[in-house]
């Protein structure tokens, strides 16, 4: 009989926190199936953030340390610069990545860290229930723009692939969606893509995963996965922002 | 071994090289520039080593973070302002019971304040400074050789208690220059903390943290960090005593402010006066029991601080209502010469008819 599915050898046998339909528990999965195809659990770190995935820790089965809100990229910097033989992911929101830790990503990714990153973007802030995040689009209700977001007030959406893919620095940047068997497939694979740029020494990869937020978006389960389609790539479009596997080598 | 004449700041550099700091991480800001590019010059190329400009002095504390978490000897140093911005990175470095030497070479505040020395950042520096219930050892040398001897001491200190370490200098300490002999060579093989994070090989996923959504949990966490604060009391407390045995009057001061004591406490002896020095060399813990000590003879201190008075209060604490004491301050940057001080010391004596 042919085997489909394999419990990942690096996800811990724990039961999820994460809402029905939250993109976060198939960000996990993924994550963990190319940390066991690529042979990694036993030299990786990832690094978890304040936010909805506080808990990460208690599911990936790889060495964990958790961050102050938004330094995850410098607190990758500190590890892979101590010892680069280790392989570090961070895996931050928007809220972390985009507002409170945007010099720290930014510069991270400028100064071309070996390191990899995990983006979901789901367009608002989870864990302390449903306020504005950076990526919150325009006309949005969250419970910081009750009126929706008015771009002439609260700002416009904040792109950070489309914004940290110049940077000389950055190797690969694919934005991606948990949102169906097709696209879970592509951002599994995205996410094999950006560790092997670390692996290679290539220099900072980042994978942004559109992942849907039901339970601050105000919606079904499937509401919510029609919803990153129908609105969400409209303003971030799925793609590769950057790759050089193709060019040569910067050393 | 020789002694070479080398300025506060850079030898504070090599004592942290020859103690085996792997890892440096920090943002310009002056007086302490010169430690930044001490490491830039002699530890970034150096094999296991690494050296990052930071983008913000929060970025170069957490890189810190990153660094002890795999198992490194890591430093950060700023001055005042800085300082400030590297209290969240101190509180995550104290819950995750990470060791790590930070320097603050300090200057006036508040605010931008100015760029001359002071000693306005002693509350932030032993009241632990960030979030938290938590403490950090702090080390509080006078000269050059001081700055490299405990520079050495805070490296192990920090990996005997696993505990962010602060050598609070001043702007004076930190661009002086004297000569001073280093008591060690660089490690030839850098040191790795056994606890660290290095990947899961061959044993259990390992994890760093200190969210929990059991206040019960957290309340272990900070009994424990607790227990292991009160052997640190018990343990590496140290303070300097000058002149104390016949002293009337004891003046307490710390960092260069005992520096300027100590001149002062020579000139007023050379008149005949009775007045001794006690210095605290760790901030925190306070030396309450030497203080104690000295006030079984002395009933008088005079309590001089670059700041508007801040360590008199773990003088007043520790004298629990016993011996009068008096202060004289010097806020903003101002740096009082000795025989100002010997002015305010010979007053105090006369005034309280110690003669």
């Amino acid at each position: 009989m042919k085997k489909v599915y394999e419990h990942p050898k690096s996800l811990k046998r724990a039961v999820f926190h994460y809402c029905p339909g939250c993109g976060h528990s198939i960000a996990h999965r993924i994550t963990c199936e190319v940390i066991d195809e690529m042979g990694l659990q036993d030299k990786t770190i990832g690094i978890p953030p304040p936010g909805c995935s506080v808990f990460a820790y208690h599911y990936f089965d790889v060495d964990m340390a958790e961050c102050a809100h938004g330094r995850g990229a410098a607190v990758a910097t500190g590890i892979k610069r101590a010892y680069p033989d280790i392989v570090v992911f961070t895996y931050q929101g928007d809220g972390d990545l985009a507002a409170i830790g945007t010099a720290e990503t930014i510069h991270a990714a400028n100064r071309g860290e070996n390191t990899t990153t995990i983006f979901i973007n789901n367009a608002v802030y989870g864990m302390t229930g449903g306020q504005m995040a950076p990526t919150t689009l325009r006309g949005m209700k969250t419970t910081t723009t009750p009126y929706g977001r008015d771009h002439v007030i609260e700002g416009h959406p904040i792109k950070m692939s489309e914004m940290l893919a110049p940077l000389e620095g950055v190797a690969y940047i694919e934005r991606v969606a948990v949102n169906s068997p097709a696209n879970i497939r592509k951002a599994k694979k995205a996410i094999a893509k950006g560790f092997q740029m670390q692996l290679d020494k290539r220099g900072f990869s980042m994978v942004e995963i559109l992942s849907p937020c039901p339970t601050n978006w105000k919606m079904t389960p499937i509401q919510a996965w029609k919803w990153v389609d129908e609105e969400m790539t409209k303003i971030f479009p799925l793609g590769v922002y950057k790759d050089v596997t193709e060019q040569k080598s910067a050393d | 071994m020789t002694k070479v004449l080398m300025d506060g700041n850079s030898a504070i550099g090599e004592a942290a090289i020859r103690a085996g700091c792997q890892c440096y991480f920090g943002y310009p800001i002056t007086p302490q520039n010169e430690l930044t590019e001490y490491m830039a010059t002699h530890l970034s190329r150096r094999k296991g080593c690494a050296f990052v400009q930071a983008e913000s002095e929060l970025a170069a504390i957490n890189m810190v973070y990153g660094a002890s978490v795999v198992g490194a000897r890591a430093m950060t140093s700023s001055s005042s302002p800085g300082i400030s911005l590297k209290q969240e990175g101190i509180s995550y470095l104290a819950a995750c019971e990470l060791p790590a030497v930070i320097v603050n070479m300090s200057r006036g505040g508040p605010g931008l304040g100015s760029i001359a020395a002071a000693q306005s950042d002693y509350f932030q520096a032993t009241r632990g400074g960030g979030h938290g219930d938590y403490r950090t050892i702090v080390l509080a040398p006078s000269s050059v050789q001081e700055l490299a001897d405990l520079t050495m001491k805070a490296f192990d200190l920090a990996d005997k208690y696993k505990i962010p370490v602060i050598i609070l200098g001043d702007g004076v300490l930190g661009q002086m220059m004297e000569p001073v002999e280093f008591k060690k060579e660089a490690p030839s093989v850098l040191p790795v903390r056994d606890d660290s994070l290095r990947g899961a090989k061959g044993r259990p996923s390992r994890i760093r943290k200190t969210f929990t959504s059991n206040p019960a949990e957290l309340e272990e966490i900070n009994w424990s960090l607790f227990r292991r604060y009160g052997l640190i009391k018990k343990e590496e407390t140290t303070c300097e005593t000058f002149m104390t045995d016949d002293a009337k009057l004891v003046v307490v001061a710390f960092g260069i402010a005992a520096r300027i004591a100590k001149g002062a406490i020579r000139n007023v002896r050379a008149e005949g006066l009775k007045v001794g020095l006690l210095r605290p060399i760790t901030l925190w813990p306070f030396p309450d029991e030497a203080v104690k000590e000295v006030a079984k003879n002395v009933g008088h201190f005079l309590v001089f601080e670059m700041n508007m008075g801040q360590m008199i209060e773990d003088v007043q604490l520790s004298l629990e209502g016993k011996g009068e004491v008096s202060f004289y301050g010097r806020p903003g940057g101002v740096i009082p010469n000795p025989s100002e001080v010997a002015r305010v010391i010979s007053r105090l004596y006369y005034q309280k008819g110690l003669k």
